[in-house]
């Protein structure tokens, strides 16, 4: 690599230096805009004790829900899991930690974790189990709770297009929870569709700068869909 | 008789206005995307990140990248805007959603709603409902009035765990509308041919009825 040069060329590469007992971010919603190729790759390299932080959990044989086959995941920190049998059975043998936290407060936890605010109030979740043990204070007459913000070692991320200083941009729904995991690892991998010529992609059009990025990587993605809905 | 799901749907269109930006929920709620009335403009957010959500793909339409937050693929309508999680809360919390309808397991006179969690079942997780009910002003609760072995949905105090304290001021079951206003439900308007009497032994929190109740008309 040479100065501002991010793409590597094998997955392995992507994934260099992440190790077991590592906090990894993941992009994605359901099965749209996962990142499938780094996936795989955690799995290729059996990293185990696993902290993910996931709006999801994949499904059976597909996206982060390939990773419990193996038991590399210790804990899950997601708004909505449960897609999958395998999910619900190392649940409740007590394989499996999870951290249920409100898909808004998800995602403003990578936000700010990536910005480097380490908490914020809201009213999300006052009243409810998820204020147990939080901090609360009243603002403007109004009770808000203290969550604090998610960074990770890792953020493996699903870009549509990039080019090699790692200025991403996302495609349809599929940005998603990708541009907040980017910028909130300590190392940020975008595997794309695309690479495209540098200066190819408007500047004002960008998603995720490539401050945020340290690893480019293409690779071809089959894309499952979770619910085929149609009209006629 | 009980109202149906697309009656249900029919009702809440009818608090919809022109230029509203509306969530929808899964179930009921969705349905009501198809009753929105001729010549009005409604613009319906779906939490995943999408501003302007479409009707379903034809098969040449379909495609895996564009998602609602039901994981169903959707199309965009002219007009739309995408972006992230984060703006997409943003949007919610910050109040700018007009409207959002939602289903649930049990309210209370209190306006507390329980709609993500039933102890000793599996738990799946709450989604985006907390921050929907947290962050909007103007909710519609849709649900059954009572479960099928005929206990009542409609509570003095929430026996669920919680998905949000003090939001819910209005709600339309399968026998009424109604609102919730300094701790009680008052009854607004009956499903066709339902008594004021079958809703008041249905409605196990402190109930006011007004002198009318006009029934809903289809």
């Amino acid at each position: 690599m040479a100065g501002f040069n991010k793409v590597v060329d094998t997955y392995e590469e992507a994934l260099a230096g992440l190790e077991d007992g590592m906090t990894v971010l993941a992009g994605g919603f359901g099965l749209c805009g996962i990142p499938e190729n780094l996936i795989s790759e955690i799995k290729r390299k059996q990293t185990k004790n696993l902290t993910v932080v996931s709006n999801n959990c994949g499904v059976d044989g597909f996206g982060l829900g390939i990773l419990l086959e193996d038991m590399q995941i210790k804990k899950m920190v997601s708004s909505y899991v449960g897609e999958n049998a395998l999910f619900e059975k190392q649940l409740l043998e007590g394989d499996l930690e999870v951290e249920l936290t409100p898909q808004g407060t998800l995602a403003e936890k990578m936000r700010a974790g990536g910005a480097g605010i380490p908490a914020f109030y809201t009213a999300t979740g006052v009243g409810t189990p998820v204020a147990e043990g939080k901090d609360t204070r009243e603002f403007n007459g109004r009770e808000y709770l203290l969550e604090e913000s998610i960074t990770g070692d890792f953020a493996i991320v699903k870009g549509w297009k990039a080019d090699k200083y790692g200025n991403v941009i996302y495609r349809h729904t599929a940005q998603n929870f990708n541009p907040l995991a980017a910028t909130a690892g300590k190392i940020t991998v975008v595997e794309v569709e695309e690479l495209v010529e540098t200066g190819s992609l408007d500047p004002a059009h960008i998603h995720t700068p490539g401050i945020y990025v340290d690893r480019v990587i293409v690779g071809t993605f089959e894309k499952r869909i979770e619910k085929r809905t149609v009209s006629e | 008789m009980t109202l149906s799901r697309d009656q249900m749907a029919i009702r809440v269109a009818r608090e919809l206005e022109d230029g509203f930006y509306v969530n929808l929920g899964i179930g009921i709620p969705t349905l009501v995307a198809n009753f929105v009335p001729e010549g009005m403009e409604v613009m319906l957010q779906s939490e995943n990140g999408l501003l302007g959500m479409g009707a379903f793909p034809t098969e040449d339409e379909l495609d895996a990248d564009m998602i609602n937050a039901g994981k169903q693929t959707v199309t965009a309508v002219s007009g739309s805007s995408i972006f992230s999680s984060a703006e997409s809360f943003a949007m919610i919390r910050g109040g700018h959603v007009d409207l959002t309808v939602l289903g649930a397991f049990e309210v209370d006179v209190s306006g507390n709603i329980a709609s993500w969690m039933i102890p000793k079942k599996l738990i799946k997780g709450m989604g985006g409902a907390m921050d929907l009910v947290a962050g909007a002003d103007n909710i519609i609760v849709t649900m059954t009035h009572a479960s099928k072995n005929g206990d009542s949905k409609l509570l003095e105090a929430c026996s669920l765990p919680l998905t949000g304290k003090g939001c819910i001021k209005k709600v339309l079951t399968d026998l009424a509308w109604l609102e919730i206003e300094d701790g009680a439900f008052i009854l607004k308007e009956r499903a066709p041919g339902v008594s004021v009497e079958e809703i008041q032994a249905k409605t196990q929190g402190r109930l006011i009825v007004p002198d009318h109740v006009p029934e809903m008309t289809f």
